[in-house]
């Protein structure tokens, strides 16, 4: 039996951890077949079928499809899943309001947000903030995996050319309407996949100092994260934040600034390449992870930070 | 209106949670419990919805061992006006869960049904969906605001790329975002008033659900620790470690 992974995109494009999901997905077993359900989503369809591990594009297209409502989407890969063995996609917002209606359809116990393939039913996934990683193997028939994206890398994303083959759309579900959607425009590299990503927290004290964080990222041309203290008081908005019910970031490079630490913001970062924490309280929890420290007071300490990085004069790209 | 809220108990969030050394799990004996904290915010909502005079009942639901009882009366003492324990040891997915409340639901037929989005404790984020999916009702999950319009509900989710609005028919499952609202805390006389409280406690094997595990343990184990880093005394030598050793600028 083969895989089936659900691909994400906006009808225009796949979504960059698409290509992360069919990695995982592939592991499992690598007669791998990818569903999109969209519309008018033909182009990006093609992309998909140019994923040289994709041995098969299914396109599902309705105009009931275009905002991506998980009580759509459903019922048509249930269907689909009885030729396959597997069903995958990215533990995002979209895979992790998606995936388990379609598990408790398949009568499947789901497993989410693995960080490895240990075998086509055994895998790893962290627990606890990631405080703990458990090691699980699927009994179920059917299995249901939401993958953690930043734990794979992306596949190959040219060169394919899997048939693609069209499906029959099921009903609309009558009982949700998509209403809008606000998605905040940057020009700066995305948050999940940035090389560096540069941190604000409740130390900023407003958000009019998330200027300095700004500066700092425009600098290293960096995606900006925040702790969720600095989200709730509304320094900035919530598609920034990083952490245990935020995003998971593994970037080259982190630097928390003004963030103590708390277990559910290191659920989200603690796994960067190099973390540097900038923080006055000496004790903050944040320095038992960053490779540097700087003990200091913020406000003196970013502006010489981007002073420094000024004279390097390099913008990183 | 009745609005059913599922309560779960878990390791409190500022607990450092410890690894058995016989790899079958975390350390749960003599450590801090606590609702789960996006339930609090459940609860919260469903009680000011309750306050705002759009709904009549408050019913609190938990699943668990004895010990679970707690978690419900807390709900109680912040405002839900009854309690329902189903009694079940061992470990529960969130499968097991969904079945059981959809038990709950066929058998209390509440208009709303909220929960927090995710526990804290298994990080699964799934419970929410998977009752929404039995039952065929709507899922509006990552609830950071929520609007009740005669027989809808307008909510605002939580999404990677920032907000999502929908708009759902009643009845619906509502999964609760930590920002929905603040949760507050039970005042010794309401703590009082909630021993009074009916929770009706139902054994989860009287209800015909099979809660036996799909998903075998194998093991749990500490994650691999970071190397101790270093502190840097000033800016400038921060700044050329992260260019010479560290290579990162």
């Amino acid at each position: 039996m083969s895989v089936l992974l659900v691909a994400e995109h906006n009808n225009k494009e796949l979504k960059p951890f698409t290509l992360n999901a069919v990695t995982a997905a592939s592991q499992m077993n690598t007669d791998l077949h990818a569903v999109i359900i969209g519309n008018n989503c033909g182009d990006v369809a093609k992309k998909l079928s140019e994923l040289p591990l994709v041995k098969k594009v299914i396109q599902v297209e309705a105009a009931h499809y275009e905002n991506f409502v998980a009580e759509n989407f459903a019922p048509v890969i249930v269907k689909l899943a009885e030729n396959y063995s597997h069903v995958v996609c990215s533990a995002n917002t979209f895979g992790k309001n998606l995936m388990p209606r379609i598990a408790a359809s398949l009568d499947t116990s789901q497993v989410s947000d693995i960080i490895k393939v240990i075998s086509a039913d055994t895998f790893l996934r962290p627990i606890y903030a990631g405080n703990a990683f458990a090691t699980v193997k699927s009994k179920d028939p059917k299995k249901c995996i939401t993958i953690r994206p930043t734990s794979f890398d992306p596949c190959e994303s040219s060169g394919g050319s899997a048939p693609i083959e069209k499906a029959e759309p099921s009903e609309e579900f009558n009982n949700t309407k998509f209403v809008k959607r606000e998605e905040i425009k940057s020009d700066r590299p995305e948050l999940g996949t940035a090389r560096v990503v540069v941190s604000g927290g409740r130390g900023m004290q407003s958000g009019d100092n998330f200027k300095l964080i700004t500066s700092v990222a425009d600098k290293l041309n960096a995606a900006i994260g925040a702790s969720r203290a600095a989200v709730d008081a509304g320094y900035i908005s919530n598609d920034h934040q990083v952490g245990q019910t935020g995003k998971v970031v593994v970037p080259d490079l982190y630097i928390a600034i003004g963030i103590s630490g708390a277990i559910q913001h290191l659920a989200g970062m603690k796994e960067s390449k190099v973390i540097v924490a900038i923080n006055k309280d000496g004790e903050a929890p944040i320095f038992s992870v960053a490779d540097y420290g700087l003990e200091a007071d913020l406000f003196e300490a970013v502006p010489q930070f981007i002073e420094e990085l000024n004279k390097l004069n390099t913008i990183q790209k | 209106m009745k609005i059913l809220v599922a309560v779960k108990r878990v390791i409190d969030y500022n607990v450092q949670v410890r690894v058995k050394e016989d790899n079958t799990g975390v350390v749960t004996e003599n450590v801090k419990m606590s609702t789960n904290p996006p339930d609090d915010n459940a609860i919260e909502e469903a009680v000011k919805i309750k306050e705002s005079g759009k709904a009549t009942e408050v019913v609190a639901v938990s699943v668990g061992e004895e010990k679970a009882q707690e978690t419900v009366r807390k709900a109680l003492a912040v405002g839900a006006d009854r309690g329902i324990l189903i009694k079940a040891d061992g470990i529960l997915e969130p499968l097991a869960v969904s079945k059981l409340l959809q038990k709950i639901v066929e058998k209390e037929k509440p208009d709303l049904v909220f929960m927090g989005k995710q526990a804290i404790d298994d990080d699964c984020n799934q419970t929410g969906q998977m009752l929404s999916a039995l039952l065929n009702w709507p899922q509006a999950t990552f609830a950071s605001k929520i609007e009740i319009k005669d027989k809808k509900l307008e909510v605002t989710r939580e999404i990677d790329e920032g907000l999502e609005t929908i708009e759902i028919n009643i009845p619906a499952i509502v999964t609760c975002d930590l920002r929905l609202n603040e949760p507050r805390y039970a005042s010794l006389p309401n703590i009082m008033k909630a021993k009074k409280k009916p929770i009706e406690q139902i054994n989860a094997s009287d209800l015909g659900v099979d809660t036996s595990p799909r998903i075998e343990q194998i093991k749990v184990e500490e994650p691999p620790k970071r190397k101790a880093g270093i502190k840097v005394k000033s800016v400038a030598e921060l700044v050329q470690k992260l260019k010479n050793e560290a290579k990162v600028i």
